[in-house]
């Protein structure tokens, strides 16, 4: 139905994409895969016409495609859904239904058809008792991904792009689009679907396209293909153990909570323990409520041998750090350098900056983290999502941190910077440093925890050794 | 050199529109007088446009800077009216300046509300007070040593090049930028402004930095208001109308951006003189005063598109792929 050939596309000296093949067909899904810098968002805003290839040509149902921007892709039939949810909070759900393409009746918006169009559309999706009134604040981030994808159906959209669809979605809703994908799959529909977790590729695509530095490097059907092989064309190597485990010694308890954010646990040096759970259990609060970014009053919080709440600036200075799973909005401040990034923290307690210091400081981190980037006087911005959150692990690092409190560390990167975490989390826990990790990824909580812990509506379980639970009781426990 | 870019740009800038005017006047404009002048005619916005560049790097905004400068204007006029010594009376107004800062910082900490709107009050709140402390008249002020610092240079004071007050200019703006940027405070001032949450998930004491940089634009507005004086010698409640946009442009003009996290001191005091270049030129060359108040507004949206497309230039060329 769709088809690329030829697709090369540079951004100044930087090669993205060299003569890439491309092709969807009807009733099919192709799953795109490929580590961050890759190429394969470059791919799909070519397809959706946000940017142009400099060479290469496009059809679409054997007629010649080259959309010069969204909207011509989106009047073809071809629809992208962004992994940041693009819809308007202030409007509704059948005027985020139709933005852009409102229908009208002389020249008032024809709202009486709107809302026809809205309830047969929601219907389609599996959400029949969704009012198309409802305001799009109030919903949450998995029914407004639903109403993002609505949009594309309510185009008619004959190719439907993915990116990302399930990273900020929990389990239950994840199972909830891999239903719809199978709709849209049986209307004859196109879908093309771009994840980082290869589990998710496994179960919803019929063909696996992998690209590696700006190269298709295998597009083969997905019975042909292995995880291991997706895995080993996309890293261009051997990934031996993507979970390494040192021996891990625990020492004295770093940090103890009693019913304190819902949870009581007591975590030791030398220890790495998880907290699993659906989004919206609590883990994010919990963390934030240790870190002193949110206030909480009742229960008791221990960090070494001081009791209570304390602010961000007092944690840091206890030796307590803290990732934040959201790396956009609060993790990095993008328009800022590298280095200043990583050295935020410090300057809580050094008035004068020595600029040659701090670049040979953070320039070291940069180089024994592997961050790809020129140089650390760098804007974050300019940097892929792996190399981001390494930086943002950095600042732990310099800051020498005792405590580390990761929100989903590993969200939304590629695996190779995932095994580079997954592997620095074991050398800092071997050294004998203390880490408590969310994440919604259960294999990467068995992988590199010691011991998990499930949330579930506020409240946290005990924290059982990993070799006397496993992935179905976790998930049982979490959506009890 | 590429960091800057900028600078050089905004001096082309400055350059160009002083020999487009010497061109027209080439016997009156090109002078070291007339440059002196442009000089003394900078300093109350090159003051205040210093403070106004670390509030907007912080990601802020203060619309009452033009209230704070007569507001100082009036207690340093107060002061030497009732017999207070000069030297009072000076630390008095920039104390009065710092004040208000403080308030408007706190303010929007405390009640989290946008700088936008609390300074939006104060700016009709000061001048409410200005004139109430003046009772809606001119305050008359003895003659001191006050009115010296910004007063155009005697023959025998050639070798000064500048009055003092605007080496007091020259002072203050190097350390403010050498604050901005070598400095803890500086870098958090950078850091709220460019992402607060990430700010405050570092451990930056944010309501604290806040509040400080404003009482730094208070402190600067102080200075700013000392400088009207000085070169009324009255202290007018009503002076100093809508300068706090001359200011925001100054610096907006300088780089500085209103989403924060960027803004230069130097760059904000070309601004500053560029604005004044034209004023001084249109006089000289007798253009009417909407002449030049379109030509000023051109330039403040060509030097900020400008700004905009260089920064979207570089980053095209070190984006992410």
């Amino acid at each position: 139905m769709l088809e690329a050939r030829g697709i090369s596309k540079t951004f100044g000296p930087t090669v993205a994409l060299s003569a890439v093949d491309f092709r969807v067909d009807e009733g099919e899904v192709v799953a795109l895969v490929g580590e961050n810098g890759s190429g394969k968002t470059t791919l799909m805003r070519i397809l959706a016409g946000e940017t142009q290839p400099d060479s290469g040509d496009m059809s679409l149902d054997g007629q010649p495609y080259r959309p010069a921007e969204p909207k011509d892709a989106h009047r073809s039939g071809v629809a992208l859904i962004h992994q940041e949810l693009a819809v308007c909070a202030h409007l509704d759900v059948a005027e985020n239904l139709v933005l852009g393409n409102e229908p009208r009746r002389a020249w008032r918006v024809d709202r009486a058809q709107i809302e026809a169009k809205s309830r047969e559309v929601l219907s389609v999706l599996g959400h029949p008792d969704l009012d198309p009134s409802t305001p799009m604040r109030r919903l949450s981030p998995a029914v407004r991904q639903v109403v993002e994808i609505g949009r594309a159906l309510a185009g008619d959209a004959k190719v439907v792009i993915f990116d990302e669809p399930t990273s900020s979605l929990t389990q239950a809703d994840a199972e909830r689009l891999f239903g719809v994908i199978a709709q849209l799959k049986a209307q004859g529909r196109a879908i093309v679907y771009i994840s980082h977790f290869l589990d998710e590729v496994e179960r919803v695509a019929d063909r696996v396209t992998v690209l590696r530095d700006g190269v298709v490097v295998r597009d083969a059907s997905a019975s042909e293909t292995t995880r291991d092989g997706i895995i080993r064309d996309m890293v261009g190597r051997e990934v031996g153990g993507l979970y390494p485990r040192s021996n891990r010694v625990p020492g004295e308890a770093l940090l103890t909570l009693e019913a304190f954010a819902g949870a009581s646990l007591t975590v030791h040096r030398g220890e790495v323990v998880g907290i699993a759970g659906l989004t919206g259990a609590g883990r994010t609060e919990l963390i934030r409520a240790v870190f002193g970014l949110d206030r909480v009053r009742s229960g008791l919080v221990r960090v070494a041998d001081t009791d209570g709440w304390r602010p961000p600036e007092a944690r840091w200075r206890q030796g307590v750090g803290m990732v934040s799973e959201d790396r956009k909005e609060e993790g990095l401040a993008l328009r800022m350098t590298i280095a200043e990034n990583m050295a935020l923290p410090r300057f809580a307690r050094r008035r004068i900056i020595q600029p040659k210091r701090e670049a040979s400081r953070t320039a070291k981190w940069a180089q024994e983290l592997r961050i790809r980037c020129r140089d650390v006087q760098q804007p974050v911005s300019a940097l892929s999502g792996g190399n981001q959150q390494k930086v943002a692990i950095a600042r732990l690092l310099d800051a020498d941190a005792d405590l580390l409190l990761l929100d989903e560390p590993t969200r939304g990167i590629d695996v190779g910077s995932k095994a580079e975490i997954y592997a620095l989390i074991d050398g800092l826990a071997a050294q004998g440093k203390c880490v408590l990790m969310v994440s919604s990824y259960l294999p990467e909580l068995f992988g590199v925890c010691d011991r998990i812990a499930v949330m579930s509506r506020g409240s946290l379980g005990e924290a059982r050794p990993v070799a006397q639970t496993d992935a179905h009781r976790v998930m049982e426990e979490a959506t009890r | 050199m590429k960091k800057h870019a900028n600078l050089i740009g905004l001096l082309a800038a400055w350059i160009v529109v002083f020999a487009i005017f010497s061109y027209f006047a080439p016997n009156s404009f090109p002078t070291v007088r007339n440059l002196e002048t442009i000089a003394r005619q900078t300093a109350i916005v090159g003051f205040a446009a210093v403070g106004m560049t670390y509030v907007i790097v912080a990601g802020g905004i203060d619309l009452s800077v033009g209230s704070m400068v007569a507001l100082v204007a009036v207690v340093v006029a107060w002061c030497l009216r009732a017999g207070y010594p000069p030297e009072v009376a000076a630390v008095a107004g920039i104390a009065a300046g710092g004040l208000c800062g403080f308030v408007n910082g706190w303010l929007t900490g405390k009640l989290k509300i946008t700088p936008f709107i609390v300074t939006l009050g104060s700016l009709t709140l000061l001048r409410g007070l200005s004139k109430g402390i003046a009772d809606e008249k001119k305050i008359d002020a003895p003659l001191t040593w006050l009115n010296q610092l910004l007063a155009a240079l005697g023959p025998h004071q050639r070798w000064m090049l500048v009055p003092v007050g605007v080496w007091m200019l020259v002072v203050v703006s190097v350390l403010a930028a050498w604050a901005l940027r070598y400095t803890a405070f500086g870098r958090h001032t950078v850091a709220i402004g460019s992402n607060l949450q990430t700010a405050r998930l570092c451990g930056v004491p944010v309501d604290r930095v806040r509040t400080s940089v404003f009482v730094v634009g208070g402190l600067c507005a102080g200075l700013a208001g000392l400088m009207q004086f000085s070169r009324l010698s009255v202290g007018d409640p009503t002076v100093a109308v809508g300068l706090e946009l001359q200011v925001i442009a100054a610096v907006v003009i300088g780089g500085g951006s209103l989403s924060g996290g960027e803004g230069s001191i130097l760059g904000s005091l070309i601004g500053a003189v560029i604005m004044t270049t034209i004023s001084a030129g249109g006089s000289h060359m007798g253009l009417p005063n909407w002449v030049q108040e379109i030509v000023t507004g051109l330039i403040i949206v060509a030097a900020v598109a400008l700004n905009r497309w260089r920064a979207a230039a570089s980053l095209g060329e070190a984006g992410s792929v």
